[in-house]
This record gives structure tokens, C-alpha cells and sequence, in this order.
């Protein structure tokens, strides 16, 4: 049933009694053309996508858990696309287009949210490092616009902007097309308009070993609720990417560590935008329902405990009063953490491997979500045709051997 | 108004101190020991808040922190008003200013409250369904300009804080042998036990007066006194005991790793205004040998329609009210239970006058002793009862119930009392990874076995005898001491008389409500989730415990589902028609209760927030009005502005000055590294890219450190001080980073090699003496050292003395100029920067800062680290790879030069760029491109790395990183600036005697 | 915040104390100009990353400062063996004390 106004009310008239299941649950089949294995929401994107837009509705998204209960669900649901590398802002402003008309898309509102990321600066090579990236940002198309302090006041007022603080805001880049979505609402979303287009959507099924044929192909996943045959497959794990891949005996470039993340109690609106700082680590925004909405850092070891060290808490915390002053006396309501796999160089990893079949899709750290639909979408075109997207090319696995690093970490590399 | 509800009794409070205080602009009046909670009641005051989406009157249903309904805002004068605080923790002070929170314009006429009449378009989710179109308007153009705004205004709950807070807030790190979270029955037994072991131990309780449930016990007694008596004694003896500490007003609200407990302690209101240098709360970082959990239990409320009127309330709490507060919930209450602990509830408030119309249990059969005790002291009871609907919008004013004996009645009350058993707390278990086992029996999460070091005691293990209780609380005190090598006493018998069991229990929802789609039968209160939420959930496939949290948001208000989880649970369990464990639970977060942001960040804030660091100079230089930046942790003074000058004037002059005579520079902030050993010249060979084993002692070589994936990470002048012995510089943002970088290769890859690290940056004060007056300003105070050019040339190191003193004076150069840095011991270089200075201006000298350094610099084409490099730049990038010692078989990094990309044409070069018209300065970071106008999404060929007007050249300078840029020199680029391209011409990145004679001089 | 026994202090000390170094055993080829780029890659970006026993590096920063070796389990974070820098991975990591 297509949701809008006009069903919401004929439902509400009959007790909202005729609602069908937004996803199908069925058993597994013997095989599928694609098995995308995790049920985040790049994997299920990528589902939507194989099913919508490639013509591979024969696909299956295992999930061992529920749908969206890694990262998806854990994050602090910034978008932007306002990055310095070429490479990298093409990779993002494409999701970014897509988030702007992806309720549409979907018929599900994601609650896409643009309103405005602002990125603090705090002295002269906070400056420098800003500004190129407005200036590069400019130069791809992507917004992005140098404020003054005075403009970061009018802009988010509850900011301190005294030059006497120990870190004064000089100046900020702002993107206004960056902002928030509802971070379930698009792993459910794409559930839902994949599973109408032909995908099955398997959740507590658990992939425990990658088949190989005897050219060395994939030739299927082990699970534990049975094997699942397919030629192409595609793996999109997250924290657990090392050890997916290490079924099919590859090694990754990549460390695992917990993120965390925190909210407030909710209280009536009192910021209008996402705030970021770099240098004294800290972000927040506040969400529709009122909590404020605030990034921690990692832990400093990996982990998939999905817990972290109380001083991470307080670290983040001290910036953020510090920031925002005003928020001393609100209080956290939850705290938790998410496990996020981290590459050298900051950047994701998307494509091909050197297991003929076998496809990746990972890396990307703590900055995920805001990829979401464009990680989907060109991950599904690589699956498709056997071949990286144009979008996806620069962030394949083999930078790891050319050294054609994408190093997003080094271009905010604080010196001199 | 009179205080109508309050009886006589009431053990917490102070009948002699009546205290004033005021709700929503309206004054009452209560006594010191009240809860804001057991005042307003004791005042009648039914109506506290309203809840989140159907802005549905609400009243208090609990008498603790689970409180879903009474949040209010607390204001005490400027910067001090917190929001969404329990009423049923906020202690009463006289002059409390309370208000109530989410109504317009008031609590008893809310506009908001219209949604409840729309209720049935706002089930579960409903959001993800509408607000999309229409499209016509562009994407999400609705969603943003209207339906966001509106729904966030109509969210959140209490009023956001606008001010700074002006309170303080401690942290602390602190140990203990046994830490005993909560101080009811089952954790004054353990202390006590540990206690007598010897055991330093320490009792938190999240309450104002520790004591748990035994503060309303009227009934029974232990070890042969009345129960209270026995808690007074008990609390007395652990106070004076000299291994206890007792922290009141403490929660335990999270367990991390090996028994890290997060403890937050509030101090009370009146304290704080006695004494404003108190932190008005403190962060307990407890490091426990032993934990035991002694949490207890939570009542749960029954769910039925209408479940959320006011005046309808947990049993135990109305009983808390009572005996506690000297506060009567009603006048003639009904009780409906599924529990025997709410008979209890019943006798007590029978024997104060309450009217108890009748005992509703929801069971086949009522038997037990309290049961017994309700008829005997002449209360109706009836069993098989089921509630059919409730009469009352603001107030509760009649129940209709089926029961048996009398079938389906309508009775009038003003107040309901409801248990459905007792949900044991094992939140903080939970965190510790210990894995929860349902107890079919007791339809209850238990504590299984536990992973971390700690035991559960009491109610919060499911043990729910008072007996029972002790005898537990005793046991794990007594295991927790000797686990933590202490030897405790013979377990001792507690003796109970008095306290007959209490059994029973139900979950989740009754045949009758599930499946009405009609009932407005609350799950959580506080987020408006029905139980036809729930089942609409699964209907649309959400069956994951999870999802159906996140799409109804059962469990995600400010009480983290504390009455409300294991009836969501036991609801997803029924409609799935499978059980609660194949449902799964949610996980435990910490913390367990909102913990004030203030408390974690404690005493980090302003200056204390990231001390800075300052050189011996700095005063000096704050004196004379330096303008400072901030560079990693360190003020560096920026320009010194004279009267009416700004910073490019300033500046301006001070590279003049420079040029034409002499310049005084803090250069404290730079890294310095001793590499003192017998290998210290192969180590340093190892580590950076120069070679250094020909390098005679007292000369200095220009060092640059790469990181092992071949790009420049750091650089500094190295000077040879003897055959075993090197000075290293390092950048002043880069020395932790190089000295790390060094330790971590010396340690664990070099380990052949025999060499000490030690950092001596704080000891050395550093100061840059640069211009062609250099030598005559610090002739004078030289001691030892012949400062000729042929005995101490450029890039020499000597050690002689200045003013006195030991100094380390280095001949290197910045700034293009001749130059030296004189070292001298920190608690010297304010005395030694005043003398040199002095001669300084003789020769018509100044201090300059860090912005005119860059400047002088950059006219010369030196780089900075982290300016013109981002860590991906290689030393062929800068034309600086005539540094590398090629004869070395390996150096950090060397073998990634080899790699595609390191080694790939046409890279990005350092070129130098000269405006066409000398009077525009460059925007740093500004892209670089080929045409004026390049076409949107094209690619630059590099970007703008420092760009400064130059009073020596008298026109701006640029430095660039350009794709194979130095095959471009000659060739016009074009700069990006806000305003469209500007044309420059590509140079040699060096603008100033590019021999560089001016050094020798 | 983990409690991390240093070898060379012989004591347990909290975790901010000390700074995580990656993976242990990681070794760096002897004579880098010798090997493949393949194997000087593996060296500088791939780990194994497992979920379970992990061997990794900590230095006490703020206590001996000395690079030392931990044996962890990834999934509870639970410590099972501390050893000194060079010493060989203990086979069967003894469980250490809590």
C-alpha cells in the first residue's frame, strides 16, 4: 500500500487494521543470482538498486541480526558532501542528490533534513584547511560557503563566539544542503521498496563461510540457516568486513574500533543545524524529537564489543560544553556504541576483489551514513556489471598496492 | 492551598520546618523531607504534565526515578534552570520554583492536547508515511519549510537551558575492595558483611536517605526491632565505621570494563546555596575489586484503557507517599493487582482513613497471607478482575472493573492503585555483559551467571523475601570481601518477622485489550505507546524487540522503558504468538538515570579545558600587546602591533625591520629530541631521510622525517653536538608525533641499536635572533664562543653561554637572514630574550611573530609542515629530494617511494605564483587551474598553499602545489577567489636572494 | 577504560596511561629495498583484525614508556596476556589476572 496523507487517514478511519507488512520474510532460497550479505543500509540500498534500477531481482540480503541494528542505527545521522578530495566529493555529492529526493524514491519518509552542516574553525590552519576545502568544494559544484564568526552566531545562536575562550570559532565552512535523516526510516525504507521489487529480505541468518568452486569463484555463502548458492557476492559487513573476508581468505586493510555516540534527554528546539569541530573533536545537532545529538569518539583499541570507555564520554563531553555552554545542565539519556571499520586512508573501500565473484563494500569508518544511498547505488552497478562504477573506480581495494591513497585523515593534519 | 491530602506520620519528614515553594506561578506550601512529587500530592494537585505526542494530562504514577510523568523545570536564578527533571526526585527547598513542561498556554488548557482527539491518524510511524509531497514543490521541499518545523516545535520536552551554567561539577577517580550499589535490605546487608570483613567498601544509593523499601516498612522487624530501627541502627554502625563510606544521593548509572562503575553523586539544593563553592555534582569513577548489586526492583504498571488518567498509580509507591511523606493519594481508592505487595499498600492506607473500595486482583485466586490479612482487616477482595474503562479526563473519578464475586461494577475513587508485579533492575548487570535468563516461574529477566566480578543480592536477583533478601545481601557481602582477599566473619543468621512472602505478577496485556484497536492502553507513557502500537508494529513487520521499539519508541523516553519494557516485551510475545525469549530484550545502555553533561566533563571547562601551553616569553610579549594564535596546545605570539597598527602593518614592519637590521623570534615552542648513544648517527639515519654519519660534530643538517608510507611528516634542524650526541628540532605542532615516531622504531624495529630519547622541549627557551644585525645583537653576551664566519658558520652548533648562563646557540636561519637560536635553560630565557632584546633595539630591532616568520619564510621558499604539506606530499613534490642521503640502503619510508603513486609523473609540485597584479594576495587554499573559468566539477591542477603581501618584495607571494608545476614555470594559471579567477604567473618557489648569501653574511 | 598490566612496571594501570600501537607482531621486512611491493604493502596496510584473540601493542606513555605486547579478546575486551616487546606470542595465552 502506498503510504501518503490520504491512506494514513483512510487507515485511521479503520483502526490502521489494513496496513500490510513493509517487508516480506521468507525462507531462504537454495540460490539467488546476488547474495548481499548484511542487512544495513548500504547493503539493503544496494538490494534496492540491483532490483530497481539493474534488472537483478534475484537477490537475497542476509542479515544476522535485524535490519539496520549495526551502524545504520547507531550513527549520528550527519549528511554532507562537502569533502576535499575530488574523488571523495563526487562519491558523496552523489549520495546527496540521492538523499534529496529519496523519500520520493521511496515513498517512505527518511526525514532528509537539510539544514545545514557547519564545520568550526578554530585558528589559522583551521582556517587554511577550511578554506581550501571551500574553495575545492566550489570547483566540483558542491556548496559550501565561508562564514565569518559573526555569521556562525546569526546562524546557530546558541554558539559562543568570545574571542577570550580557549578555543574561539574564527570561522566556519557551512553546507546548507547538509543536515540530518532519520536513520532507520532508510534502512526500513529500502527494505521495503526492495522487498516490492523482488528481493528477499533474511533476517537472523548468519553467513558462516563463503563457497568457492574450484577455479576459485564464489560459488555461495554458508549461513546457519543452511547454504545459499550465488555467483556474485557482495559484502557489505561493516565492523565485521575483516571477518567476512576472511572466509573467502582475503586479508583487508582495515581496523575495527568502537564508536560512540550519545543523546540527551529531549528538550524544545534550541539549535537549528549540525555543528562540527574538528579540532576539539566534538559534533551535535539536535533531532526532530529533542535530544541533542552528540558523536564521541573511538575507543583507541579494537574492538566488537560495542562498548566503550567511560573517559571517551567525558572527552567528548568537555568539548561540547565548552562549545555550548548552554547544554551544561542537560543530561545524557543514552550512550552506546557502534563498531566501524577504518581503512589507512580515511576513505572507503568499494569493488572488486581478487576472488573472481566476490565484491566489497566497506570502510567506511565513521562517516557512513551520509553515504548511504550512493555507497547503495554504485556498489549495485559494480555488482551488476562486473566492473566498477566510475564514481566507485578511485576507492578500489588495489590503492592499498599502488599507495593511490585517497587520504581524507592527512588533508586535516594539524602541523607547524 | 491547604495541604488536604496530608495524614499524620510520614518518616522523612521535618514537621517543624515547613517550607514554601511554587508550581507553575501558583504557591503552596510542604515540609523539608517532601519530594516535589509527595508535596504537590499532599497539596491535591493532580495534573503534572503532559505526555509527548497526545499532550494527554498526566499525573505522578511513582514515587522514585522511574518516574515517567512528572517532569518539570527547576529554575534558581540566572543560568540555573534545568529541565525534565522527576518530581519525584526533586527535593523540596523553600522558594522552589517549579513549572511544568510541553502545555500551552497551560497545563489545564493545552492547545497541544488536540491531538489526542487525532489520535488514530498518529499510530506507530505514522510519520514515515506522510509529510513527503507534494512534490510539485520540489523534493522534500514540504518537509523542510513546513511539516519539520512543526513537528519539532511540537516535540521535545521540557524548555531548552539558554544561559551558561555557573555550577561547578567534580570528577574523581577513586577504589574500593567492595562497592555496594544500593542501600536497601539485600546492600545494607552486604556492606554491613563486608564492612565486618575489614573490607574498604562503599555504599551508593541513588535516594536522599538510603533505606529502600525498608523507609515504608511498617510491619515488620529484623533481628527483633522494627524494621526501620533496625536500618536507623544498621546505617548508624556502617557510619562510624572507618573502612565505609556511605555516598547518598548517588547513582550507580554504569559498569564498564573490569569493574569501572560510574557513580553520580548530587548534592542537595540547600547545601549549594550555603556554600556556592561546592560542585553541585560529582562523577565517582569507581575502580571496584568486588561489586555487589543490590539495585532492587521496579513496580510494573498494568496495562489497561485509560491506563494513564491521574490519580492512577503504582501500589508501592501510593504506600511510599503514605508512610514516607505523611501523603494520602485519595480518599477512597481502588486497587487493582496481579501482585500480593499491593495488599500491603492497601492495609497501610486503611489504617490511615482511606476508603479502600475494593482489592481487584487480576488473578484466579487470592490466598496468600496479605490477602488474608485485607479480608481479615475487612477490605473486599475479589480475584479474576479485569479493567474495563476508566471515568475522568483530569482526575480519575470512577473505575468500571469486572471481578469476581460481583461481576462487572462501576466504582468511584479518586484514586487507583495498580501493581503487576516487580521487575528486578538488572540494568547494570546487564552492562557488565552478564547474560540475563528468563525465569518463566517469576516472569522475570534474571541475572545469570555473571562475567564481571560482582554478584546481585535482593530484589534485583529476583529474591524478593525481605528474609531472603538479607540473608543474600549478607552471603555476597561476605564472598564479595574474601574474593577481594579479606576474611570475612561467619555468615550471621538476620532473623524477619513480620514480612510475609509476596508472590504473583503479570505481563504485558490482557485477553480483552489485545486486539482492541479502540483501547488507548499505554505501554510508555511518557512517548504516548499504546498497545495497539505494539501490535501495529508487527502487523507491518516489525517483529525484531528492536524494531518494535524503534518504530513505536516504546522504551526510548527519558525513563529508558523502565515500566515499560517487559510489557512492550510480553505484548510483541502475545501478538507473535511466540514467547518473551524468542523475542529477545532490548540491550542496557548506560546509564541507567540521566546523568548531567556537566558531571562528565567536570572541571574541563574554560581555562582548565585544554590547559595551553606558554613559553617563558609569553608574559613578556602579553605585555607588549602581542596579538597571540593557537598552535596545537601553544599561544605563539602572532605580530607585536604598534599603537594604531594592524596586523599588516604590523607585520609589514616587522619584516622589514627584520631584513634591514635584526629581529628577535620565541622559538621555545619548537620540538627539541636529545638522541644521545653510541648508535644516536645510525638511528638518526634510520629516521630520517638525510644521511647523518659523515655529519661533523658541531654542524647542523636540515632533517626531514617521512612517514613509512613515504610522504614528509615532520622536519628541523639536526646539529651534531658530539660523536654520540645529536640536537633535534622538530615542528612545534609535530613534536609528541616525531618523538613517538622514534621511540616506536628505537623499541620495537632498531632494537640493535643503543640510544636514549629524551625530549627537551619545556627545559630549552629557544630565541631566534635573524637579520643582518644578528651577530652585533648577541655579540655582547656571548661567552666562548667565536662568532666569526669562518670559526661558526652557517648551520653550526655551539655550546658556550649567553648572559651568564649555559646556552646552546645554533647558526640557522628561517628567515633568509643571517641568524642564530639561542638556547638557553627556560628559567633563563625571559632574562636572556629582555637583554638580547634591549640590544636589539640599539640596532633598530623588534620582536616578530609567528606571521611575519611565515612571511619571511615563504619569500624564501621555505616550507612549513602541515602548510604546504597534508601528509601526502613527497620530498620530490617540494624539490626538496636533494635531502635524501642516496647511499643509504634504507630510511623510514624509503621503500613506499617506490610504489606507483609515489613515484608517479606529474604529481603536484611546489612552484611559486606571482599575481599579475602585485597588489591581489591570494586566498590559502584557493584552487589552482589552467583557464579563468573552468567548467563546474572539473578537476584543479593544485592549490594555494601560503599567500602573503610581502613588504620586502613590495608585492604578494605565493606559494602553490601545481600538477607538474615546475615544468609550468612562465606559464598563467588562474586562483580561485569568491569573486571569480585571478591570473598569476608560475615561478620558482623562491622570491629572495636565491643564492642565499644573505645567510653567509 | 581497560586496566592494562604493563610487563615492565609489573602492575596494572588504567588504560589512559598508555597509548594502543596496532597490531603486534607486524614485522617490518629487514631489508625493505628486497621485497615485493605486494609484501611491503601487506606490511604497511593490511591487519588481521579478528574478531576474538588479538595480539596488539600499547605503550605506557605515561608510566615507563616502553612498547609492550597485550593478548585481547576483541569480543569481551577481556585482557589474556602482557609481554614485553621481542618476547614470542605466548602459544596458549595464559588467562591473566582481572
Amino acid at each position: 500500500m502506498r503510504f501518503s496523507f490520504l491512506n494514513v487517514v483512510r487507515q485511521a478511519l479503520s483502526n490502521n487494521e489494513g496496513w500490510p507488512e513493509q517487508w516480506a520474510s521468507p525462507e531462504p532460497k537454495a540460490a539467488y543470482d546476488v547474495v548481499i550479505v548484511g542487512g544495513g543500509g548500504h547493503g539493503l540500498a544496494t538490494a534496492y538498486y540491483l532490483a530497481s534500477q539493474l534488472g537483478v531481482a534475484n537477490v537475497a540480503v542476509l542479515e544476522k541480526g535485524w535490519l539496520g541494528g549495526g551502524n545504520t542505527g547507531r550513527n549520528t545521522t550527519i549528511l554532507r558532501s562537502n569533502y576535499l578530495w575530488e574523488e571523495s566529493a563526487a562519491l558523496y555529492e552523489h549520495a546527496l542528490k540521492l538523499w534529496e529526493g529519496l523519500s520520493a524514491e521511496l515513498n517512505y519518509n527518511v526525514m532528509y533534513s537539510a539544514r545545514g552542516v557547519m564545520m568550526l574553525a578554530h585558528n589559522v590552519h583551521d582556517v587554511q584547511v577550511i578554506r581550501r576545502h571551500v574553495h575545492a568544494n566550489r570547483l566540483a559544484g558542491v556548496d559550501n560557503a565561508w562564514l565569518t564568526p559573526d555569521e556562525v552566531k546569526a546562524f546557530c545562536p546558541i554558539l559562543n563566539i568570545s574571542p577570550d575562550i580557549r578555543y574561539p570559532i574564527v570561522g566556519a565552512a557551512l553546507q546548507r544542503r547538509g543536515g540530518t535523516a532519520r536513520h532507520d526510516a532508510v534502512a526500513w525504507g529500502y527494505a521495503r521498496g526492495a522487498s516490492a521489487r523482488g528481493v528477499d529480505i533474511i533476517q537472523n541468518c548468519e553467513v558462516t563461510g563463503i563457497r568457492r568452486d574450484a577455479a576459485g569463484a564464489v560459488a555461495g555463502v554458508e549461513t546457519t540457516r543452511g547454504p545459499i548458492a550465488a555467483r556474485k557476492v557482495g559484502v557489505v559487513a561493516a565492523g565485521h568486513s575483516s571477518v567476512v573476508m576472511a572466509m573467502a581468505g582475503v586479508r583487508m586493510p582495515l581496523d575495527s574500533y568502537p564508536l560512540q555516540a550519545l543523546v540527551s534527554e529531549p528538550v524544545k528546539p534550541m539549535m537549528p543545524c549540525v555543528v562540527m569541530s574538528n579540532t576539539i573533536h566534538a559534533y551535535m545537532s539536535q533531532s526532530d524529537k529533542g535530544e541533542m545529538v552528540i558523536g564521541a569518539g573511538t575507543d583507541a583499541y579494537n574492538s566488537y564489543s560495542q562498548t566503550g570507555g567511560l573517559h571517551i564520554a567525558n572527552h567528548t563531553l568537555e568539548a561540547i560544553c565548552e562549545l555550548f555552554p548552554a547544554v551544561r545542565r542537560l543530561r545524557m539519556l543514552r550512550n552506546w556504541g557502534g563498531i566501524v571499520d577504518v581503512t589507512p586512508d580515511r576513505s572507503p573501500i568499494i569493488g572488486l576483489t581478487a576472488v573472481p565473484g566476490l565484491y566489497v563494500n566497506c570502510g567506511w569508518g565513521t562517516g557512513g551514513f551520509k553515504a548511504t544511498p550512493g555507497s547503495g547505488h554504485v556498489f549495485a552497478h559494480t555488482i551488476a556489471r562486473g566492473e566498477p562504477h566510475r564514481l566507485a573506480a578511485p576507492f578500489a581495494l588495489d590503492r592499498f598496492r599502488s599507495g593511490r591513497l585517497i587520504d581524507e585523515a592527512a588533508a586535516a593534519a594539524v602541523a607547524h | 492551598m491547604s495541604q488536604a491530602f496530608r495524614v499524620p506520620g510520614g518518616v522523612a519528614l521535618d514537621r517543624a520546618r515547613p517550607i514554601s515553594f511554587t508550581f507553575d506561578g501558583v504557591a503552596y506550601a510542604g515540609y523539608e523531607g517532601d519530594t516535589l512529587a509527595s508535596a504537590l500530592l499532599a497539596n491535591g494537585v493532580r495534573i503534572v504534565g503532559r505526555s509527548y505526542k497526545y499532550h494527554r494530562p498526566r499525573g505522578i504514577v511513582s514515587a522514585g526515578p522511574e518516574e515517567p510523568n512528572a517532569l518539570v523545570g527547576v529554575a534558581r536564578g540566572p543560568g540555573r534552570f534545568t529541565p525534565n527533571l522527576r518530581a519525584t526526585e526533586v527535593e523540596l527547598t523553600d522558594g522552589l520554583v517549579a513549572t511544568s513542561q510541553n502545555r500551552w498556554p497551560s497545563l489545564r488548557f493545552d492547545i497541544g492536547a488536540i491531538s489526542d482527539l487525532l489520535a488514530p491518524l498518529f499510530g506507530a510511524g505514522f510519520y514515515y508515511k506522510t509529510f513527503m509531497g507534494p512534490n510539485w514543490l520540489g523534493p522534500n521541499w514540504a518537509w523542510k519549510r513546513v511539516y519539520e518545523p512543526v513537528v519539532r516545535r511540537a516535540a521535545g520536552l521540557g524548555t531548552a537551558p539558554t544561559a551558561p551554567d555557573p555550577d561547578r561539577y567534580a570528577r574523581y577517580f577513586d577504589h574500593c575492595d567492595v562497592l555496594v550499589v544500593g542501600a536497601g535490605a539485600a546492600g545494607l546487608a552486604a556492606a554491613r558483611a563486608a564492612a565486618d570483613s575489614g573490607a574498604d567498601v562503599v555504599l551508593c544509593d541513588e535516594a536522599a536517605a538510603p533505606g529502600g523499601s525498608l523507609l515504608a516498612e511498617t510491619r515488620a522487624t529484623i533481628e527483633g526491632r522494627p524494621a526501620r530501627d533496625w536500618l536507623a541502627e544498621t546505617l548508624q554502625a556502617l557510619g562510624a565505621a572507618a573502612n565505609v563510606r556511605i555516598l547518598t544521593r548517588t547513582q550507580a548509572f554504569g559498569c564498564y570494563a573490569q569493574n569501572f562503575v560510574g557513580l553520580s553523586e548530587r548534592l542537595p539544593e540547600p547545601a549549594l546555596i550555603a556554600d556556592p563553592t561546592l560542585p553541585r555534582e560529582r562523577l565517582w569513577q569507581m575502580r571496584a575489586r568486588e561489586v555487589v548489586l543490590a539495585a532492587g526492583a521496579i513496580e510494573r504498571p498494568l496495562v489497561f484503557a485509560d491506563n494513564d488518567r491521574p490519580g492512577i498509580l503504582l501500589a508501592e509507591s501510593a504506600r511510599r507517599y503514605l508512610n514516607l511523606y505523611g501523603v494520602k493519594v485519595g480518599e477512597r481508592v481502588v486497587v487493582v493487582t496481579a501482585h500480593d505487595s499491593a495488599y500491603r499498600a492497601a492495609l497501610d492506607l486503611a489504617s490511615a482513613g482511606v476508603a479502600v473500595a475494593l482489592i481487584a486482583d487480576l488473578r484466579d485466586e487470592a490466598s496468600g497471607p496479605l490477602p488474608q490479612a485485607a479480608r481479615a482487616a475487612g477490605i473486599e477482595v475479589a480475584v479474576k478482575a479485569s479493567v474495563h474503562a476508566i471515568r475522568g479526563r483530569g482526575r480519575i473519578e470512577a473505575v468500571r472493573l469486572a471481578a469476581h464475586p460481583g461481576g462487572m461494577r462501576t466504582l468511584a475513587c479518586d484514586a487507583l492503585l495498580m501493581s503487576g508485579g516487580w521487575t528486578p533492575s538488572v540494568h547494570l548487570f546487564s552492562q557488565a555483559r552478564g547474560k540475563l535468563a528468563f525465569d518463566a516461574g517469576l516472569e522475570a529477566f534474571r541475572p545469570g551467571p555473571p562475567v564481571a566480578r560482582q554478584r546481585s543480592a535482593g530484589a534485583c536477583n529476583a529474591t524478593f523475601g525481605l528474609q531472603e533478601a538479607l540473608a543474600e545481601g549478607d552471603a555476597a557481602g561476605r564472598a564479595a570481601a574474601e574474593a577481594a582477599g579479606r576474611s570475612p566473619p561467619d555468615p550471621r543468621a538476620i532473623p524477619v518477622e513480620g514480612a510475609p512472602p509476596a508472590a504473583g505478577g503479570t505481563l504485558g496485556a490482557p485477553l480483552h485489550v489485545l486486539g482492541d484497536r479502540h483501547a488507548r492502553a499505554f505501554v510508555d507513557f511518557q512517548n504516548d505507546v499504546c498497545v495497539k502500537d505494539v501490535e501495529l508494529a508487527i502487523q507491518e513487520g516489525y517483529r525484531s524487540i528492536e524494531h518494535v521499539k524503534r518504530y513505536t519508541t516504546t522504551g526510548m523516553a527519558t525513563d529508558q522503558g523502565k515500566l515499560s519494557n517487559m510489557n512492550a516485551l510480553a505484548i510483541a510475545a502475545a501478538v507473535r504468538r511466540t514467547s518473551i525469549p524468542e523475542v529477545g530484550l532490548t540491550t542496557f545502555r548506560p546509564p541507567y538515570m540521566p546523568v548531567t553533561f556537566g558531571a562528565f566533563a567536570g572541571p574541563a571547562r574554560d581555562d582548565l579545558f585544554d590547559p595551553a601551553r606558554r613559553t617563558p616569553i609569553h608574559a613578556w610579549a602579553a605585555e607588549r600587546g602581542a596579538a597571540f594564535e593557537d598552535v596545537g596546545q601553544w599561544k605563539r605570539a602572532w605580530y607585536f602591533p604598534r599603537r594604531g597598527e594592524g596586523m599588516r602593518a604590523a607585520v609589514a614592519r616587522e619584516g622589514r625591520t627584520v631584513r634591514a637590521g635584526v629581529g628577535l623570534f620565541d622559538a621555545s615552542t619548537l620540538g627539541k629530541i636529545e638522541v644521545v648513544g653510541r648508535d644516536a648517527a645510525l638511528f638518526l639515519e634510520r629516521m630520517y631521510a638525510n644521511a647523518f654519519k659523515k655529519l661533523e660534530v658541531g654542524r647542523c643538517r636540515y632533517g626531514l622525517m617521512l612517514t613509512e608510507t613515504g610522504y614528509l611528516m615532520d622536519d628541523g634542524v639536526i646539529g651534531r653536538l658530539a660523536p654520540d650526541r645529536f640536537h633535534v628540532t622538530t615542528t612545534t605542532g609535530g613534536a609528541a608525533r616525531v618523538l613517538a615516531q622514534m621511540e616506536d622504531y628505537l623499541q620495537t624495529e632498531f632494537t640493535d641499536l643503543e640510544v636514549w630519547l629524551t625530549s627537551t622541549t619545556e627545559q630549552w627557551a629557544t630565541i631566534a635572533v635573524q637579520g643582518p644585525r644578528a651577530r652585533d645583537t648577541i655579540a655582547p653576551f656571548v661567552e666562548g664562543l667565536d662568532l666569526s664566519n669562518a670559526a661558526f658558520p652557517h648551520m653550526s652548533v655551539r655550546d658556550g653561554k649567553a648572559c651568564g648562563v649555559p646556552a646552546r646557540v645554533m647558526r640557522v636561519s628561517f628567515s633568509g637572514e643571517l641568524g642564530y637560536e639561542i638556547n638557553v635553560g627556560s628559567a633563563y630565557g625571559l632574562d636572556v630574550w629582555k637583554a638580547l632584546f634591549a640590544e636589539a633595539e640599539k640596532h633598530g630591532g623588534c620582536a616578530y611573530g609567528t606571521e611575519t616568520m611565515h612571511v619571511l619564510r615563504a619569500e624564501k621558499g621555505y616550507v612549513i609542515v602541515g602548510q604546504e604539506t597534508d601528509g601526502t606530499v613527497t620530498l620530490a613534490d617540494l624539490g626538496l629530494d636533494w635531502a635524501i642521503g642516496k647511499a643509504k640502503a634504507d630510511f623510514v619510508g624509503k621503500r613506499s617511494l617506490r610504489l606507483a603513486e609515489p613515484a608517479r609523473e606529474g604529481r603536484k609540485q611546489l612552484v611559486g605564483l606571482l599575481t599579475e597584479d602585485p597588489t591581489v594576495v591570494l586566498e590559502e587554499g584557493a584552487q589552482v587551474t589552467a583557464t579563468a573559468t573552468p567548467p563546474t566539477g572539473s578537476s584543479a591542477l593544485g592549490h594555494i598553499t601560503s599567500s602573503y603581501p610581502s613588504a620586502t618584495l613590495g608585492r604578494s607571494i605565493a606559494l602553490a602545489l601545481v600538477a607538474g608545476g615546475r615544468a609550468r614555470v612562465g606559464e598563467k594559471l588562474f586562483a580561485s577567489t569568491a569573486a571569480g579567477a585571478v591570473a598569476a604567473i608560475v615561478t620558482a618557489p623562491c622570491f629572495f636572494d636565491p643564492d642565499g648569501k644573505r645567510l653567509h653574511g | 577504560m581497560l586496566l592494562i598490566p604493563c610487563p615492565y612496571c609489573g602492575m596494572e594501570r588504567p588504560e589512559i596511561e598508555f597509548r594502543h600501537g596496532g597490531e603486534a607482531h607486524v614485522v617490518r621486512p629487514p631489508d625493505p629495498s628486497a621485497v615485493t611491493d605486494e609484501a611491503w604493502t601487506d606490511y604497511l596496510y593490511f591487519r588481521s583484525n579478528p574478531k576474538g584473540v588479538y595480539a596488539e601493542r600499547w605503550r605506557h606513555v605515561s608510566g615507563c614508556g616502553r612498547f609492550f605486547n597485550v593478548v585481547r579478546d576483541t569480543v569481551s575486551d577481556r585482557i589474556l596476556a602482557s609481554y614485553r616487546a621481542g618476547e614470542p606470542r605466548p602459544a596458549a595465552p595464559v588467562e591473566a589476572r582481572r
